[in-house]
């Protein structure tokens, strides 16, 4: 008996032994991301490194919901099946201070990333703690909401001048977000199945909050104090919730069935004539111009998220920096693949590709700027963009934050007040239970 | 009984010839077994229990410490998980209910000599076969608003089934019922055929009415066979996670296990959400207590 087990573990533990070792052999790198376009524009721009130096990298992909979990289930069991992860912004504490990611900071003063790269993409991407001069990765992929519109409902002549009749100013891009929900009340007709805005609404992980966050911040409110943690009269400032308000009104305008909503369904608003204005972030904005998956490509346009009502201007930052996983059986071939990523050339071919470079020299020039009819807008926005918490507690308080505003939102529970005061006592009991704050 | 079967090796088996004995060969088929069972059910099942007294974050390279009731504690005094257990509550007695009845009633209305009844009751398990993911999603679109089949069929224009807080629980059970009415039916169906049919004759000829038959015949045989298919569905009801989680988002819908899930593996708080796996696994323990302490009342009648 024990003869028979003792070879059948040892079976067991040569199949094992098998799988790790031909693993190890192969010079692969794996980079693991989330399932969109720019991924696949990574991927091909990958194809060239694999040209260039003969070294296959794949780039993994998973769905946007599952792309946090998964990650982090592998970063925890300390798995090497990914060499390096474009990571979202606000998983920079939690992977950063759990050792999940290798340190970047010579890298990235070796090769002057500071100014190399777009001041916000550093600050949000790369840095934590916040000025602290220590960096994780290497800004990747640059992205901020913006929003797309129907140039062809917005420049009809009869729709022009009722809404002039109705509103007393000319009907066009929106100035500010009084005018963005004039535009939607104005084009909202149910029974036309037209419908007057698209914003996100999906609560299963950040798409709700970004959301929010577009209002927050133009309404010239913030989240909290990111370097003393305090939230009480921030989040739940009579700004924000002047923003919560406006944000929930515009909810009022969405398509039927428009709870569960994040960047899918918002291209779909315009792509199906759902909508005449939609969020997006502006990763998303290639399909819109593309006629084979925007039949309304040619009527359709671009504007950056507009200023709240004291003239402040920002919008939630979307976006990822490329960072090296520390359990990574191949970092010195990461490292060397980092090299080649951050070159001129390379930054220039990933944006030609549609990747949203953060290489400041490639933003700033003309021909970035005029290759689409949003990249300018894009480049506009890059430089007054906020983000959300980066703490390693963050998903807490975005669950926290979706538990409070979604049913306010959705399912008109509450007032904007009630719900935010609730938020800061939700946020202020999680920064205690963590000894952010005493 | 046991015995008698231990000492039958044959002697010119190739298992006597190779000289194993009759115990050696039960473990065999048994050891691996319970060491599996061991390995992935136990172990961890008693880890974790040990995890519940701590504060332990498996995203965190923090070394756990211990909280004692800390976890538990502050779990039961969560609103928000009590709403979670309200809606878990509310969705089981609706889906099981609802299970029961389209289950039992068409398991009667195929309890009798009708043409292509293999057939029929073959294609009435096809929703329970498929996989509970793409249920979701092809609900989904049946459910849609703007070009969902069901508002277009009923007539209810843009009615939304899935986006509106007090509608979305309906109609996640709605899809469970759909789905696994036709295990409820298997089960009845196995119980209505075993019951024998001079008790019907036998009523037939005292001139009782098919109510009475109902409730005094066919009711209490099939009884124990349908509290097992009881059994079976409130534990599953109690930990759905994939159609609720598919089909929508809404608070109204959070059932206990998406909770659990997002405090293990979306907030990492491993410590606290073992302490609340164990609070779930309790309850339903409770719950299959007492159905099964009902279930050997009713095959006693």
């Amino acid at each position: 008996m024990r003869k028979t087990m003792t070879s059948m573990l040892a079976g067991i533990g040569l199949v094992l032994a098998c799988g790790t070792s031909v693993h190890a052999q192969d010079k692969e790198l794996t980079i693991f991301w989330a399932e969109w376009d720019p991924a696949n524009y990574l991927q091909e721009l990958v194809n060239l490194y694999e040209a260039e130096s003969g070294v296959k990298v794949t780039v993994e992909t998973t769905p946007w919901p599952d792309f946090q979990t998964k990650a982090f289930t592998e970063f925890n069991a300390k798995g090497s099946a990914y060499d390096m992860v474009v990571g979202d912004s606000q998983w920079i504490g939690a992977a950063s201070e759990a050792g999940h990611y290798v340190d970047l900071t010579d890298f990235f003063n070796k090769h002057n990333l500071k100014e190399v790269m777009a001041p916000a993409t550093v600050k949000y991407y790369a840095e934590y703690p916040s000025n602290s001069g220590k960096y994780w990765s290497i800004p990747a992929e640059g992205d901020a909401v913006g929003w797309s519109y129907r140039k062809d409902w917005f420049e009809d002549p009869k729709e022009m001048e009722a809404f002039k009749a109705k509103y007393g100013y000319d009907l066009g891009v929106p100035k500010d977000w009084k005018q963005l929900r004039d535009i939607a009340e104005f084009f909202h007709r149910p029974d036309e199945k037209r419908y007057g805005v698209a914003i996100y609404t999906d609560n299963s992980y950040d798409a709700l909050v970004m959301g929010v966050e577009n209002a927050i911040f133009s309404f010239g409110g913030e989240l909290g104090d990111y370097s003393t943690y305090k939230v009480d009269g921030i989040i739940n400032s009579e700004q924000n919730v002047k923003a919560l308000e406006a944000y929930k009104e515009l909810y009022s305008f969405t398509p039927p069935g428009w709870a569960k909503a994040f960047f899918i369904e918002d291209n779909q608003a315009i792509t199906e004539n759902l909508a005449a204005m939609s969020m997006n972030y502006f990763a998303f904005f290639p399909a819109l111009i593309n006629e084979a998956s925007n039949p309304n490509a040619k009527a359709t346009g671009f504007f950056a998220n507009p200023p709240g009502p004291n003239g402040d201007q920002f919008a939630a930052l979307g976006g990822q920096g490329i960072s090296v996983i520390s359990y990574s059986q191949n970092q010195e071939e990461a490292m060397k693949f980092l090299e080649w990523f951050i070159k001129d050339e390379t930054q220039k071919k990933w944006a030609e590709l549609g990747g949203y470079t953060a290489s400041a020299k490639v933003l700033e020039s003309p021909e970035f700027q005029n290759a689409t009819p949003y990249n300018k807008a894009f480049y506009e926005t890059m430089f007054k963009v906020k983000d959300f918490w980066a703490t390693p507690e963050y998903a807490e308080l975005l669950i926290q934050m979706n538990q409070r505003v979604y049913p306010y939102i959705t399912g008109n529970q509450g007032t904007a007040k009630e719900v935010l005061d609730a938020l800061a006592a939700d946020w202020n009991a999680t920064f205690k239970k963590y000894n952010r704050v005493k | 009984m046991a015995t008698a079967v231990m000492t039958t090796l044959d002697p010119k088996s190739r298992s006597a010839a190779r000289g194993m004995s009759d115990l050696t060969i039960r473990n065999l088929f048994i050891v691996p077994t319970i060491v599996f069972l061991i390995v992935f059910n136990i172990f961890p099942l008693l880890y974790s229990l040990g995890y519940s007294f701590t504060d332990f974050r498996a995203s965190s390279a923090a070394p756990a410490t211990f909280v004692g009731l800390q976890n538990y504690r502050e779990l039961l005094n969560d609103p928000f998980i009590w709403s979670n257990f309200a809606i878990t509550a509310k969705y089981v007695i609706v889906s099981v209910v609802g299970q029961v009845i389209v289950g039992f009633g068409v398991a009667l209305l195929l309890n009798r000599d009708i043409p292509l009844k293999g057939l029929l009751t073959t294609l009435l398990l096809l929703p329970m076969m498929l996989s509970m993911a793409v249920v979701g999603l092809f609900w989904k679109l049946l459910y849609d608003p703007s070009f969902g089949i069901i508002n277009y069929t009923l007539g209810l224009g843009s009615f939304e089934w899935l986006s509106n807080p007090d509608m979305a629980l309906y109609a996640v059970a709605i899809t469970d019922i759909w789905m696994w009415s036709p295990f409820v039916m298997l089960l009845s169906l196995a119980g209505l055929s075993a019951v024998p049919k001079h008790l019907y004759e036998a009523a037939a000829i005292d001139r009782a009415g098919s109510f009475y038959t109902f409730f005094r015949i066919t009711l209490p045989l099939v009884a124990p066979i349908l509290m097992i298919a009881i059994i079976f569905r409130t534990m599953e009801a109690f930990k759905t996670f994939d159609l609720a989680y598919i089909l929508t988002s809404q608070p109204t819908t959070e059932v206990i296990s998406i909770r659990l899930y997002k405090m293990a593996f979306q907030e990492w708080q491993t410590g606290r959400s073992c302490a609340l796996a164990y609070i779930v696994l309790i309850m339903i323990l409770a719950i299959t207590n007492i159905y099964v302490k009902y279930l050997n009342k009713v095959k006693e009648r």
